[in-house]
C-alpha cells in the first residue's frame, strides 16, 4: 500500500529539472527540513530589523502555531474536536513552573521537552476516554475539562499558587550574542525554531503511513475498521501527539507571560485555537501558520484602532473576540475552506485534474 | 439534620435551573441533532435585556415576559438564518458554528452593556420563609424557580402530548421526510422548537442570576452542568434530561458544601463517567447507539 500510494504521487508530480530539487523535493524530510531552515534564517534576519515588541508578538505567533498544529493533526487530520486544548496547554506551562521553581537552572531544553512528555502523558488518559466519543459529544466533554481543569490550580493552591499562579524568569539571551541582545528576541528565537521543528516533524507525519491511517478513520471509520486499522488505538495516538504538541506550546507560553496562572488557560484560549485552525483551513499545517498570524494580529489591530478612535475599553477589550465569533460563523456558512483552501483554490486554478482532487481532499 | 435538609433544597432548586437548560438542549436535539452551544450565551443576552428593562424602570415581571419573549425570537433568528443554512453539513461545522455565536455573543454583550459584575434581583425574599415560629430554609424565590421550571415543564409536556402542534413537532423530529410528504412545514417546526428551547434557557438565566451574579461568563458552568444533566438524562429523552438536571443539582450542591472549587471538576467526572458507562443516558429508550 505504501508503495501504490508512492507511485501515484511521483506519477502526478513534474519530472524535475534541478537535479539538486530531484533529490531533495522527493524526500519529505529533505524538502520541509530545507524549507524551514530557509524560513528559520529569514525570521533571524526578520527579527534583527523590528522592534523587541514585535519580537514579542513573533514569540506569540509562534507558541501559537505550535498549539495550532498540535490541533491540526487531532481535529482537521484525524476529526476528533477538542474544546479542551487550552487546558492541555495548562499542563505543559504548570509543569515548566513547577520544574523551574524546583530547578531553577535546568536546561531550557529539558524543560521543554519534560513539559512535551507530561503533557504527552494527560493526552493519554483524555485520549482513551475521548476515542470513544463522537462530534458533540466529545466537543461537550472537551468543553468540561477546558472549564474544570484550571479550577484544579484553585483548589490544590499551595502547589500550583492558586489564582495568582507561579512566576517563571524568562530565559536570558547567552552572552555571546552580545550585551545588546533582548530576551524577546532570544524567546522569539527559540519558539520560532520550537515551531519549525514542530511543523516539519508533523508535515512527514502527516507524508507517512500514520497520516494516511489517521485521515483514513476521519473520512470513513467502518471503512477503516474493514481495512484492519486499529481505529480506537489510531485515535488515541493522535491525541498523545496532538497533546504533546500543546505542551510544548503551554511551555513556551509560560516563558512568554512570564507566569503559570489559571486565568491564561480559560475555554477562551481553546476556542482561540479552534478559531485558528477553522479560519486557517482545516486540516492544513500552512493553514495552521496563517491562522496563528491572524489570531495574534487581529488583537493588535483592532488595540491601535480602539486607541485611534479613542473607544472605551470594554468595547475595545472585547473587539477581537466578536470579530473572530463573527469570522466564525461566516467562515463555516460561507468558506469553509479557510484561508488555505481560498489560496490554494486561487493556485489550483488551471493546475491539473489530480492535484486538484487532492487538495479537495485535504481542505475537506 | 438541618445542614442535610438545607442541602437537599437548595439542591433541588439549582437543579430545577440546570433541568431547564438540560430539557432546552433536548429539544433542540431532538429536533435537529446539533448540540448547541450558544445554548448557555443566549440565556446570559436575554438576562441582560431583563436587566436592561428594570433599569428602564419597569416592573421584574415586566422584565421576566420580555426576556422570554425575546428569547422566542432570538431562538427563532438563529435557526432560521445560522442553523438552516448548514442543515446538511457535518455536526462538526454545526458545533463550530454554534461556538462561534457564543464567542460573539460573549463578546458583543459586555460591549453593549459593560463587563463589570452585577447583581439582579430575585422575584421573590431570598430569606427563608417563617411557619408559625420557626424559619425553614426555603426562600420565597426558592418556591418560585422550582415552581417555574415546574410549570414550564409541564406546559411543554401538555405541548407535546396533546396539541396538534406538538404532534406536528415530534413527527418532524421523528422523520422529517415523511412529515414534510404529509404538508408539514417541517422548517417551521424546527424554527419553533429552538424558539421554545431557547424560553427555557431565557428562563434558567433569569432563575440563576441572582445567586450566580451578572456577567458575560456567568451561565458557561450552568450551560456544563446543564448539558451533563442532559448527558445523565440521556439527549433524547425530556423527561431524563428533567432528572438528570435534578441530580447533577443535588450532586453538586453536596460537592460543593465540601470545597466550592471541586463544582466544575465533579461536572467533569460525572459527565466521563456517563459516557464512558451509559453512553445512552439512564433513561434513554435506545439501546445502543454510537456517541
Amino acid at each position: 500500500m505504501r508503495k501504490a500510494v508512492g507511485a501515484v504521487r511521483q506519477f502526478g508530480r513534474r519530472v524535475p529539472v534541478a537535479s539538486l530539487w530531484g533529490v531533495v523535493g522527493r524526500r519529505p524530510l529533505a524538502r520541509h527540513g530545507l524549507f524551514a531552515v530557509l524560513v528559520a534564517i529569514a525570521i533571524v534576519i526578520f527579527s534583527y530589523q523590528v522592534s523587541s515588541y514585535t519580537n514579542y508578538n513573533l514569540a506569540e505567533v509562534a507558541v501559537f502555531v505550535i498549539a495550532a498544529a498540535g490541533l491540526t493533526l487531532l481535529t482537521g487530520v484525524n476529526g476528533q474536536i477538542s474544546l479542551g486544548h487550552g487546558a492541555l496547554m495548562a499542563v505543559g506551562a504548570y509543569t515548566t513552573a513547577l520544574l523551574l521553581k524546583s530547578q531553577p537552572n535546568l536546561a531550557m531544553i529539558l524543560v521543554l521537552l519534560t513539559s512535551v512528555a507530561t503533557t504527552a502523558g494527560a493526552g493519554l488518559i483524555f485520549g482513551v476516554a475521548a476515542a470513544r466519543l463522537r462530534g458533540p459529544y466529545l466537543a461537550g466533554a472537551t468543553l468540561a475539562l477546558a472549564l474544570a481543569l484550571p479550577q484544579l490550580a484553585l483548589h490544590f493552591s499551595s502547589l500550583f499558587g492558586g489564582e495568582e499562579g507561579i512566576p517563571i524568569t524568562p530565559p536570558s539571551a547567552p552572552s555571546w550574542l552580545g550585551a545588546t541582545f533582548s530576551s524577546e528576541q532570544w524567546l522569539a528565537w527559540i519558539s520560532v525554531v520550537a515551531a519549525l521543528v514542530t511543523l516539519v516533524l508533523l508535515a512527514n507525519l502527516m507524508r507517512s503511513w500514520v497520516g494516511r491511517t489517521l485521515k483514513a478513520v476521519r473520512d470513513d471509520e467502518v471503512a477503516a475498521l474493514l481495512a484492519g486499522i486499529n481505529v480506537g488505538r489510531i485515535q488515541v495516538l493522535a491525541f498523545v501527539i496532538s497533546a504533546g504538541c500543546v505542551g510544548l506550546a503551554g511551555a513556551l507560553f509560560a516563558y512568554w507571560v512570564g507566569l503559570a496562572a489559571p486565568a491564561a488557560f480559560s475555554v477562551t484560549l481553546s476556542l482561540q485555537l479552534l478559531i485558528a485552525i477553522v479560519i486557517g483551513g482545516l486540516g492544513s499545517l500552512v493553514g495552521a501558520v496563517w491562522g496563528s498570524l491572524v489570531l495574534v494580529m487581529v488583537p493588535d489591530l483592532t488595540g491601535s484602532l480602539a486607541s485611534g478612535l479613542n473607544l472605551p475599553s470594554s468595547i475595545a477589550n472585547n473587539l477581537p473576540l466578536a470579530i473572530f465569533g463573527l469570522v466564525l460563523v461566516v467562515a463555516i456558512l460561507a468558506f469553509p475552506g479557510g484561508i488555505q483552501g481560498g489560496l490554494k483554490r486561487l493556485a489550483g486554478l488551471g493546475r491539473s485534474r489530480w492535484r486538484q482532487h487532492g487538495l479537495r481532499r485535504e481542505s475537506g | 439534620m438541618h445542614t442535610l435538609l438545607v442541602l437537599i433544597i437548595e439542591g433541588l432548586v439549582q437543579g430545577a435551573i440546570y433541568a431547564a437548560l438540560a430539557l432546552a438542549l433536548v429539544l433542540i436535539w431532538r429536533a435537529t441533532k446539533v448540540i448547541n452551544f450558544a445554548q448557555g450565551a443566549m440565556a446570559m443576552v436575554t438576562t441582560y435585556v431583563a436587566l436592561f428593562v428594570i433599569q428602564l424602570g419597569l416592573s421584574y415581571w415586566a422584565a421576566f415576559a420580555i426576556a422570554l419573549a425575546f428569547g422566542f425570537l432570538l431562538g427563532a433568528v438563529v435557526e432560521r438564518v445560522l442553523v438552516r443554512p448548514v442543515e446538511s453539513a457535518s455536526p462538526f461545522n454545526v458545533v463550530i458554528l454554534t461556538l462561534g455565536l457564543y464567542l460573539f455573543l460573549e463578546a458583543v454583550v459586555p460591549m453593549i452593556f459593560g463587563g463589570s459584575i452585577r447583581s439582579f434581583p430575585p422575584a421573590f425574599a431570598i430569606t427563608g420563609i417563617e411557619v408559625g415560629k420557626v424559619q425553614v430554609p426555603l426562600s420565597g424565590f426558592d418556591l418560585f424557580t422550582f415552581g417555574s421550571v415546574l410549570v414550564v415543564v409541564l406546559l411543554l409536556a401538555v405541548l407535546f402530548q396533546r396539541t396538534n402542534l406538538g404532534l406536528r413537532m415530534r413527527a418532524s423530529a421523528f422523520s422529517p421526510e415523511v412529515a414534510r410528504l404529509l404538508g408539514i412545514r417541517v422548517g417551521r417546526m424546527l424554527t419553533t422548537g429552538w424558539a421554545l428551547a431557547a424560553v427555557l434557557g431565557a428562563l434558567a438565566g433569569i432563575l440563576i442570576a441572582p445567586t450566580l451574579l451578572l456577567q458575560p461568563t456567568y451561565m458557561d458552568e450552568v450551560f456544563i452542568f446543564g448539558f451533563t444533566g442532559a448527558i445523565v438524562g440521556g439527549l433524547d429523552s425530556p423527561w431524563g434530561s428533567v432528572v438528570g438536571g435534578l441530580v447533577m443539582g443535588l450532586v453538586l450542591t453536596f460537592v460543593g458544601y465540601v470545597s466550592p472549587d471541586l463544582e466544575t471538576l465533579a461536572g467533569l467526572a460525572i459527565l466521563t463517567a456517563i459516557l464512558m458507562v451509559r453512553p445512552q443516558g439512564l433513561f434513554s429508550g435506545h439501546r445502543e447507539r454510537r456517541v
